[in-house]
């Protein structure tokens, strides 16, 4: 009854050498390894010449995004991090609209749209919607979690 | 065309699980899940939702979090059935576990369009073996 | 048909590693990751579930050297890798479930 057919897309990967992963970020900066993780995972990825076809930041996931982090001189900066890998390798970085409303993560538009005086989304990030987790994980060969 | 091809021009239809491993209300995960799988239904892919260990917790009936000040979204899983979602596997020893029967849980139906629309449980309780095969065969596994 | 499962607790604390292999099949991987490193520890009340397991067990190497973790001290059987491992893992398996 469970021993279901696996669809032609993830069978083909093992004979091609780019797999297109998506990843996705649930936890923020700093608080849990999660997004260190995913970093270190996705740069990994990169300098084995894969594609990243969306990092979708959900949850907490969403505070990655924030241009407002000031993080000690000797610590890692992680959202400049992700952004400037992001720009390096023309990823898409997607926070979770839903998700960043809830937290106080707005960009320049939302910020408008809700008269709120500031946007906080650095650049190379951008803000939409959940369908964009979903279309990720149809996509890619290959859709890997970090959270807590 | 061969057949491969024509599945490719039709769109790819995958097999998502969503693992559901803890409680509601505690944390935000089962709550930020269930939108997931909202959302996800409007896909047409192949859904299917686990519940596993504390997960099983978010389908108890008679939730009522009027004095924590929360929403209580447990309603929502009532609507999965709407929207073609109707393969809940709930993992059988983490209902033993944690001393729950399936009278504990709510009672969600979706209506089969193949079969004159009769209502059909959605929530199929499953041993942890068959919960294993079921795992082993996804192409996407979302856990929050 | 493989699954790789990622586990990032300890298993002393939480028990995502316990029921990760209660889920694994034989031709799947389980990988240690973050504070999941522990439960490759020899000589715990876990090396015998990981000794034990029809699965391949593999422990990410950076997550333990941040630990302080003696690579000598994991449980036999239990694979070293790094994060270009970890890629290929991924790669060679169907999918990844993360027991979070």
């Amino acid at each position: 009854m469970f021993a279901h057919q696996k669809s032609q897309a993830n069978r083909d990967v093992g004979e091609k050498n780019t797999v297109k992963f998506a990843i996705i970020v649930n936890e923020g900066p700093y608080t849990h390894q999660a997004s260190d993780t995913a970093y270190q995972f996705a740069r990994a990825t990169l300098a084995k010449g894969h594609e990243i076809v969306r990092v979708f930041f959900y949850h907490d996931g969403v505070n990655n995004g924030t241009k407002l982090a000031v993080p000690p001189q000797d610590d890692r900066h992680i959202p400049n991090n992700w952004a400037q890998l992001g720009k390096d390798n023309n990823l898409d970085l997607v926070l979770c609209i839903a998700a960043a409303q809830r937290r106080g993560i707005l960009d320049e538009k939302e910020a408008k749209r809700q008269g709120k005086e500031t946007d906080n989304v650095i650049d190379g990030f951008r803000i939409s919607g959940l369908g964009q987790l979903i279309e990720a994980g149809i996509q890619a060969d290959r859709t890997i979690t970090f959270g807590d | 065309m061969s057949e491969d091809m024509q599945e490719e021009a039709e769109g790819t239809v995958k097999k998502f699980m969503y693992v559901n491993r803890k409680a509601p209300y505690g944390t935000i995960y089962a709550l930020e899940a269930l939108e997931v799988v909202l959302i996800g239904a409007a896909f047409d892919q192949d859904v299917s939702l686990a519940f596993i260990d504390d997960g099983v917790f978010q389908l108890s009936n008679g939730q009522n979090t009027t004095d924590i000040g929360i929403k209580n979204f447990s309603p929502a899983f009532g609507a999965l059935g709407d929207y073609d979602v109707s393969k809940l596997y709930v993992e059988k020893e983490s209902m033993d576990e944690r001393g729950l029967a399936l009278d504990d849980l709510m009672e969600l139906t979706w209506e089969d369009e193949d079969d004159d629309w009769e209502e059909k449980p959605s929530i199929h309780l499953v041993s942890r073996e068959e919960m294993k095969t079921i795992l082993g065969n996804q192409d996407v596994i979302l856990s929050f | 048909m493989s699954i790789l499962h990622t586990v990032n607790k300890s298993p002393f604390q939480k028990n995502d590693l316990e029921s990760c292999l209660a889920h694994v099949n034989s031709n799947d991987a389980v990988l240690l990751i973050e504070d999941g490193v522990y439960g490759a520890i020899s000589g715990t009340r876990f090396s015998v579930l990981t000794s034990s397991s029809d699965a391949d067990i593999y422990c990410l190497k950076a997550d333990l050297d941040a630990r302080g973790i003696d690579p000598d001290k994991l449980t036999d059987g239990v694979k070293l890798i790094d994060y270009d491992g970890f890629v290929d893992l991924v790669a060679q398996n169907d999918a990844v479930n993360s027991w979070l």
